[in-house]
């Protein structure tokens, strides 16, 4: 039996929206009721599209952000009730590299001393931390001639590696990715995402890769979790997901994502109708059902729970009932 | 001049040069290729390497007194680079339609969605009523959810879609014959791109608008383009159908380019990918501009600049390997 790394129990962060004081109470469920499991050593690809909470959860499991309902267990350790000493020690075994590199790496500082900054605040000498920071930019395979070189001065592709480098500096056990490529051009793309996996081979790392490129998750990531409108409506093994994909919106989305063979063109294809709907006027039942084709009246008045249909596949659709490995 | 009457516009030799601090900076060089009508022609290449450029330059968009353009622009057998701003004006918008990137960027945001694209409508001599169902039409034309009342409101009560349907519904009312959309759907959801794709193709089908699309993406590219051109450092290394490009590339550059899109899972294998990076273009020097990251590179590609090779009527390359590379190899 594979060893959790984090374990997600019905997590809920909801953002107050309310009109001020005296009006109506409102909330946006960002992350709605989420349970997932993320093996030690796994990739887990998450997609969805903008607004669909996906930042909220890498936020809300990286700490960033208060917890709203539910426990998020990293290591074995429920977070909500860790002590200081934990939290710590959890801080530097999880990191996160953002979106923009050019936007969170400070444009003052030298790569050195960015890279070397969350060492020194974790209390390690300057002297100690330089060699590691040294040993984090081979690691990224960029030249020492850079340690001194200031943001501006480096291309995207550069700027994510550094950002990457920071991110494992602390020798983190897992690490969180939002958008690790979406900036970049497709030959930098391809250095970056090859570079990611020789890292997580190497040193055993676990990913949770956030982004809306289908095609990366496909090739990146061992299994891909689904989510709309903050609810998690597919979680399974990637082949599973992209070949015969159970939920209609993660149907929806295969159909909807850019193929990459011109031959593949004209085949029919099944379109989604409609925008996502908005986190605060929530439809009742399945959040999908104004879009789902195959929607009955049970999903408009019913929020439907994760049907297991393989012992790695969880599908939150009423129509997939009947396949339960559970019964 | 030619003479075959489907061709619609043709760039011959077209070159933009900027003027900078040490010189000047060759965005676009030499580039030639002609786009038929109702023909959908994708620009493809990688940021910085003057794709937008190109675009801009045909409508004379680029910042003034900054920029050399010289080269031919044949548009119906006319050449609009030697148009006067008065002549080219009546070209903007009624012949060659433009959508950018980011539709916020380009509406007004004090004025009603509606009131904008109707403004266009306005300059053909239509009264106020008529513009206005046309308007309506339009909206419905581009697929707009309650077309009605969407025309009367404002930019940021849309969604992203929505303000893109605007943009291309703007470009529909003055029917032009050549729609040129500079990254139309980057800014947007893998859903929403797919049904702006499905609008910018039926428009096609309808009206037989040729549509020349400027992308870095090779997904769009494969879902709709018929032709292709591949751009590198601001020379056009490659020319051909769809198929020629996905299946059958030759220039070095391309092919490392097919071979780094994530077709397959990571238990088949790494991504290729090109080391080094592009070069200054401030220097005016001859030769291959991709020849210090090639792994074919000889001595003749660093002081020559290669021919341009005929595989097929339809299929070019730039390149002094005569076969060029295969795409396996």
């Amino acid at each position: 039996m594979a060893e959790a790394a984090i374990e997600l129990r019905n997590l809920k962060k909801y953002f107050n929206v309310g009109k001020g004081p005296g009006g109506a109470k409102a909330y946006a469920k960002a992350v709605d009721d989420i349970t997932l499991t993320i093996n030690k050593g796994e990739v887990v690809g998450l997609v969805g599209e903008s607004g669909s909470g996906k930042t909220t959860l890498a936020r809300v499991i990286l700490r960033l952000t208060s917890i709203t309902g539910g426990q998020v267990i990293f290591n074995g350790v429920d977070l909500a009730k860790a002590s200081r000493d934990d939290m710590k020690k959890m801080r530097t075994d999880v990191s996160v590299v953002f979106q923009d590199p050019a936007s969170n790496l400070n444009p003052r500082e030298t790569v050195m001393s960015s890279i070397m900054r969350p060492l020194v605040l974790h209390g390690t000498s300057k002297a100690e931390a330089k060699q590691k920071a040294i040993d984090a930019l081979g690691l990224v395979k960029m030249d020492t001639r850079y340690l001194y070189s200031y943001p501006h001065q480096l291309s995207g592709g550069q700027l994510q590696r550094i950002a990457i480098a920071r991110a494992l500096v602390m020798n983190p056990k897992v690490m969180i990715l939002d958008e690790p490529t979406s900036a970049l051009d497709i030959s930098v793309q391809a250095q970056i995402l090859n570079l990611l996996l020789d890292l997580q081979e190497s040193l055993k790392l676990t990913y949770l890769v956030i982004t809306h490129d289908l095609n990366v998750i496909r090739y990146i990531s061992d299994r891909i979790a689904v989510m709309y409108l903050g609810r998690l409506v597919e979680y399974g093994p990637t082949e599973e997901v992209i070949g015969n994909p159970r939920h209609p919106y993660t149907k929806g989305l295969m159909a909807a994502s850019p193929i990459l063979n011109p031959h593949d063109r004209g085949k029919e294809k099944y379109m989604m109708e409609g925008e996502p709907g908005s986190l605060i006027n929530l439809p009742t039942g399945c959040h999908f059902n104004p879009r789902c084709p195959y929607a009955t009246d049970r999903c408009r008045s019913e929020l439907p729970q994760d049907v297991r249909i393989s012992p790695l596949h969880q599908v939150a659709c009423f129509l997939q009932e009947e396949f339960s490995i559970d019964k | 001049m030619s003479n075959d009457k489907n061709e619609l516009l043709r760039l011959d030799h077209l070159c933009v040069d900027y003027k900078v601090k040490d010189g000047y900076l060759s965005a676009v060089k030499d580039v030639s290729f002609t786009i038929n009508k109702g023909e959908i022609f994708a620009i493809v290449g990688e940021s910085g390497c003057g794709k937008s450029t190109i675009a801009h330059a045909i409508l004379r968009l680029l910042p003034e007194h900054n920029e050399v353009i010289t080269g031919n622009v044949w548009f119906n057998n006319e050449n609009i680079n030697e148009y006067t701003e008065t002549q080219l004006e009546k070209v903007r918008g009624r012949q060659i339609g433009m959508i950018f990137q980011n539709p916020l960027d380009s509406l007004n945001p004090v004025y009603t969605t509606g009131s904008q694209v109707q403004e266009g409508i306005l300059l053909d001599n239509v009264s106020r009523e008529d513009a206005w169902k046309k308007v309506i039409e339009i909206y419905k034309d581009v697929k707009m959810p309650d077309a009605e009342k969407r025309a009367k409101s404002f930019p940021h009560e849309m969604s992203g879609g929505m303000r893109q349907r605007v943009m291309i519904g703007m470009m529909l009312a003055r029917n032009p014959q050549l729609l040129i959309a500079d990254e139309p759907t980057t800014a947007l959801d893998v859903t929403i791109e797919a049904q702006i794709l499905k609008i910018i193709k039926s428009l096609r089908d309808e009206f037989n608008t040729a549509v020349m699309m400027i992308t870095h993406n090779f997904g769009l590219v494969a879902e709709v383009a018929d032709k292709v051109a591949v751009m590198y450092a601001g020379e056009v290394v490659e020319t051909g159908t769809v198929f020629d490009i996905f299946d059958e590339p030759k220039h070095p550059y391309t092919t490392r380019l097919m071979a780094a899109l994530p077709r397959m899972t990571k238990a088949e294998g790494r991504l290729q990918t090109i080391d080094g990076s592009v070069p200054r273009l401030t220097e005016h020097k001859s030769g291959c501009r991709f020849a210090n990251r090639c792994t074919h590179a000889t001595e003749q590609c660093k002081t020559q600049d290669p021919p341009m090779r005929e595989v097929s009527p339809t299929h070019s390359f730039k390149c002094f390997m005569e076969q060029g590379v295969d795409i396996n190899g």
